[in-house]
């Protein structure tokens, strides 16, 4: 196995039933890269990454993720993991703090280790004066960046972010991708799916997903090139009308 | 170990951060536990009782003077006819009626034998039993009395033979019916409150989407649902402990077993809910699903308990179903231990298959709750 390549992933599919969600997809992704995963609503994304993630079963094909089976090692990818779901999935009803403490816990770091990073994290999206409210009291935009510095607590060397931006204002949209970018930066690999094609631009290559198969994958760049475009909006449209 | 610490830690700010829960919790039961055990009673009082009195002699009147006399009745009205009664007894202004009919007195004299009509409105089945039992006994007293009376003056020769049995009742002295109800009301409140807790908690993380995050974590299945549902075994043993507390300051109800054995026994038992419970959160996907299935198992263990009505009057195969319904060997044991102060030895058998039932049911919740789909 390529040491550089994080994930790799041969014929991959979910069948639910006689319907493929996912049709032998191939691809691999390097480390310390932004790997944009686009396709339209129900194109397979989500399903997709939740097969990488080991919370679903694959039907066929091969994939390894930060070098563990997800057939037969699921548990072990969990370690190097981290993921930031559509939904927002912190608890409402706990703290700024609690909710950092207890994901940080539940991923097995120390005690001291935890006071720290919280301290780190804190100062760093600039939540000390909300750090003991409920989590459901703040704004959306604050939760997705909260929600993402949680899923990159335990270092993992992979962190996949499903929609991250849904519903997010331009300003918070464009520090997101800031902390993104400090991300990749340290090394974290960053597998992200996005409807925002301005977004899809700021990835180092990008896949476009078409009724279950991965129709396109390259860099923004050479994508508008094969595509003979000027933006990625239309390589998306041309690809995902047919 | 650590990693369960953290998840009880938040279940726990969890429970006692939620203000619409808390009264649920702790409120509702207690209040439950004082109305039902006052309310659910099995004595039938305050029964409407009417006459028609064709004979209209000194022993018809000492008859009906028989029923004035007793508690259990309220003698309501006398009727002129049957027609009148039976109008009275469809509206449903009375609930038995006696009819004495002509040349009783006469006949009792003369012949020594004579009927009486009794009806009884038997809507309530439970009730008209208890009711043809009060009146069989009043009559048959008021037999006995007159047979006196008519021995003294005709026949001195004859002996009375009458074989009369005077019951004791062992554990329950005067039987109070409190001293019964109590603490199998307990039994349910500790069963209702902890399985609806369980069955809902990790449903609710589904529906918020919080388990999903949970499953992308490493945390082991075991730790998880240790972690989950510690909290809820202490919420039922703190019931427990409140409901018991009630049953002796206002209740008066005696605890003549060990305490010890008490707590060993539910916090063996709470374990079977609590795996029912969470079997119930596995299988569904929303907090409703998993109401209403709850619901459905509460009512037929409690219906199949044992507590409102006698399992030795089920018939064959609803007694062998009773066998699988926790809340039946509770209520067996809370009474045993309770009333009869029985021991370890006597509600072994009792123990060891709450605990099987325990075993097997966690087994079955930690087996279908899958991190991977």
């Amino acid at each position: 196995m390529n040491t550089n390549k994080v994930i790799q992933v041969e014929g991959l599919t979910k069948m639910f039933g006689d319907f493929a969600a996912v049709n032998a997809i191939t691809f691999d992704v390097e480390k310390g890269e932004i790997f944009g995963f686009l396709g339209a609503n129900g194109a397979g994304k989500t399903t997709a990454m939740k097969m990488l993630i080991g919370i679903s079963n694959p039907t066929s094909g091969k994939a390894n993720v930060a070098g563990f089976d997800v057939f037969k090692n699921a548990e072990a990818i969990k370690k190097s993991i981290g993921y930031m779901s559509q939904k927002f999935a912190l608890y409402d009803d706990l703290t700024v703090k609690e909710n950092i403490s207890f994901f940080g816990g539940i991923y097995g770091l120390s005690r001291k280790r935890i006071k720290k990073k919280s301290e780190i994290l804190i100062e760093e999206l600039g939540l000390e004066d909300v750090a003991n409210k409920l989590v459901g009291s703040l704004p959306l935009g604050w939760k997705q960046k909260l929600s993402f510095s949680v899923s990159l607590l335990h270092d993992p060397k992979i962190v996949f972010l499903d929609e991250p931006t849904g519903g997010v204002d331009p300003i918070t949209r464009r520090q997101f991708w800031e902390m993104i970018y400090k991300a990749a930066h340290q090394g974290t690999t960053v597998f992200v799916t996005t409807h925002y094609m301005d977004e899809a631009e700021y990835c180092d290559r990008v896949s476009i997903m078409v009724n279950g198969k991965i129709e396109a994958l390259d860099t923004p760049k050479k994508l508008k090139e094969q595509f003979k475009v000027d933006h990625m909006n239309d390589v998306f449209l041309k690809l995902a009308r047919g | 170990m650590k990693t369960i610490l953290y998840i009880i830690q938040k279940e726990f700010k969890q429970i006692f951060r939620n203000k619409g829960m808390l009264p649920i919790i702790f409120v509702m039961p207690i209040l439950q536990l004082v109305i039902l055990s006052n309310a659910a009673t099995f004595e039938v009082k305050n029964i409407k009782f009417g006459y028609i009195d064709n004979d209209n002699t000194s022993t018809s009147r000492a008859l009906i003077e028989k029923f004035t006399a007793s508690t259990y009745f309220n003698v309501l009205s006398d009727f002129n006819s049957e027609v009148e009664a039976s109008s009275a007894m469809l509206k449903g202004d009375i609930d038995v009626v006696l009819d004495i009919p002509q040349n009783f007195n006469h006949n009792l004299q003369k012949e020594k034998y004579n009927n009486l009509g009794i009806t009884i409105n038997a809507i309530d089945g439970a009730a008209a039993g208890v009711e043809n039992v009060y009146v069989t006994q009043i009559i048959k007293r008021f037999n006995k009395d007159l047979k006196v009376d008519l021995l003294q003056v005709s026949d001195q020769q004859i002996q009375t033979v009458t074989i009369e049995s005077i019951p004791l009742f062992w554990f329950n002295k005067t039987l109070n019916y409190k001293t019964y109800m109590v603490p199998g009301i307990l039994v349910l409140l500790v069963t209702m409150i902890t399985l609806f807790l369980s069955g809902m908690n990790i449903v609710r993380e589904k529906e918020i989407g919080t388990l999903e995050q949970i499953n992308v974590t490493p945390i082991k299945k075991s730790q998880f649902i240790i972690g989950k549902l510690f909290p809820f075994w202490i919420i039922g043993l703190g019931l427990l402990t409140i409901g018991l507390t009630l049953a002796r300051l206002i209740f008066n109800v005696p605890m003549l077993g060990s305490l010890g054995l008490m707590y060993l026994y539910t916090s063996i038992y709470i374990l079977v809910i609590l795996g029912i419970g969470l079997f119930i959160s596995n299988f569904t996907d929303t907090q409703q699903q998993a109401m209403f299935i709850s619901w459905f198992f509460v009512v037929i263990f409690i219906l199949m308990s044992g507590l409102f009505t006698p399992i030795e009057s089920m018939p064959y195969w609803a007694q062998k179903v009773t066998e699988f319904n926790p809340v039946k060997h509770f209520v067996e044991v809370m009474r045993m231990i309770m009333l009869k102060g029985s021991n370890l030895n006597d509600i072994g058998p009792q123990l060891l298959k709450t605990a099987l039932y325990a075993f097997i049911m966690n087994g079955l919740a930690v087996w279908s709750y899958k991190k991977t789909n």
